[in-house]
């Protein structure tokens, strides 16, 4: 029985049970730290580290064939791919609405432009870069994500031939 | 000279990574170079950055000892840390490149030896 | 072959530490720009002009990142305003590298 369940990957239920419980805390704690980017340090490719980590974690306990069924490496594609639209669209958004590409366009506006003062740390700051923390971080969870995954396929591959 | 410290361990680190990468034969071993030939490099843009006694250029939750006189004298250099964690990314995204091609060539040829594949095979 | 490279290593080796012992001290980066080029037309580096200058009495920033795009972070506005190029082509390399990784291994559909 412990063989077998060596040989796909996967680890004992005392592992599986633990991931499962921390899987929704990391990305949480991701999502935490991408939002507050551009307050706190950290920012998009930190938080967005933090949920590939979050990934990596399933995939060490549950075995990437058990993972692959869920989530495949073309969905984190995808999800790449929209990150990076986003943040070209939000650039040239700038090139019209403001002066130039990657203008700052929403600052200084009434909503998401509000400038802090000395101890001040309001969300609502920052102009686009919170649109933009988020763009790089969907694209580093999901570019990180693929690579490990299918890093983790082919050497499983390689060891069943 | 043992204040600069920190630039003598940039040294260390891009000497050692240069090493490996020049008298190593292992693909591996290579690619732990390139990666310790880095973090000497990170290091060192981090080390040009720093000023004594700084703290992180953030404004949220200072330090209770800084007042707004004190900036930017109290701040180290925002640039370098910039351009360090662009460097991060851009090397765990090569890291990922150089590992996939070393599977591949050691499924190609059956070796990791970077003097025994360098004959072509079809 | 080999002596030869060894001696190149040896030779950058000693370039190494040369220029670690003609560096600069530690912990003490240049803050007058005025110092070195005289004519230059602002005093302070491009560093302290990006940490900026918060003036107390009237309670706004006279100059500075936090004014320029209002975030706290001060390298976060300066990877995505300042330097936003850069990242824009630091998330290319990134692609590039997973668009790489995909064309070595990935697998068609099903």
């Amino acid at each position: 029985m412990k063989n077998e369940e060596m040989n796909e990957g996967k680890m004992t239920v005392i592992v599986q049970t633990i991931a499962a419980l921390l899987f929704p805390l990391a990305l949480i704690f991701s999502f935490y730290v991408i939002m507050h980017g551009h307050l706190t340090p950290g920012g998009g490719f930190q938080g967005g580290a933090i949920g590939a980590s979050a990934v990596v974690l399933l995939i060490v306990a549950y075995g990437v064939k058990h993972v692959e069924e869920k989530m495949t490496e073309g969905g984190f594609s995808v999800f790449e791919s929209l990150g990076g639209l986003i943040f070209v669209v939000v650039a040239i958004f700038g090139l019209f609405l403001a002066t130039s590409f990657l203008a700052n366009f929403l600052v200084n506006e009434p909503i998401f432009g509000k400038i802090p003062g000395w101890g001040q740390a309001p969300l609502n700051s920052g102009g686009i870069l919170p649109i933009l923390n988020i763009a790089v971080g969907m694209k580093v969870i999901g570019g990180l994500s693929a690579v490990v995954l299918i890093l983790a396929l082919i050497s499983r591959e390689g060891e069943e031939k | 000279m043992i204040y600069n410290l920190p630039f003598l361990t940039v040294v260390a680190l891009i000497a050692i990574g240069i090493y490996a990468i020049i008298f190593k034969r292992n693909l591996i071993k290579i690619a732990v170079g390139i990666t310790i030939l880095e973090s000497g490099v990170n290091l060192f843009l981090i080390t040009l950055g720093y000023r004594e006694g700084g703290v992180a250029p953030i404004f949220t939750n200072l330090p209770p000892g800084i007042s707004p006189d004190q900036i930017p004298e109290k701040m180290v250099l925002p640039v370098p840390q910039a351009l360090t964690l662009t460097s991060i990314v851009i090397g765990v995204a090569v890291l990922a490149l150089i590992l996939s091609f070393t599977i591949n060539i050691y499924r190609k040829y059956g070796t990791l030896d970077a003097g025994k594949i360098r004959r072509l095979k079809e | 072959m080999k002596k030869l490279a060894f001696i190149a290593f040896v030779v950058f080796l000693f370039f190494l530490f040369y220029s670690a012992y003609e560096m600069r001290d530690f912990g003490n980066p240049p803050s007058n720009v005025r110092e070195t080029f005289p004519d230059a037309k602002y005093k302070v580096t491009m560093d302290d002009r990006i940490i900026g200058k918060y003036n107390t009495t009237t309670g706004e920033w006279e100059y500075g990142a936090v004014e320029e795009t209002g975030a706290n972070n001060v390298v976060t506005s300066v990877v995505f305003d300042y330097r936003g190029y850069d990242t824009l082509g630091e998330a290319t390399v990134l692609f590039t590298a997973i668009a790489g990784i995909m064309l070595l291994f990935g697998r068609e559909k099903k």
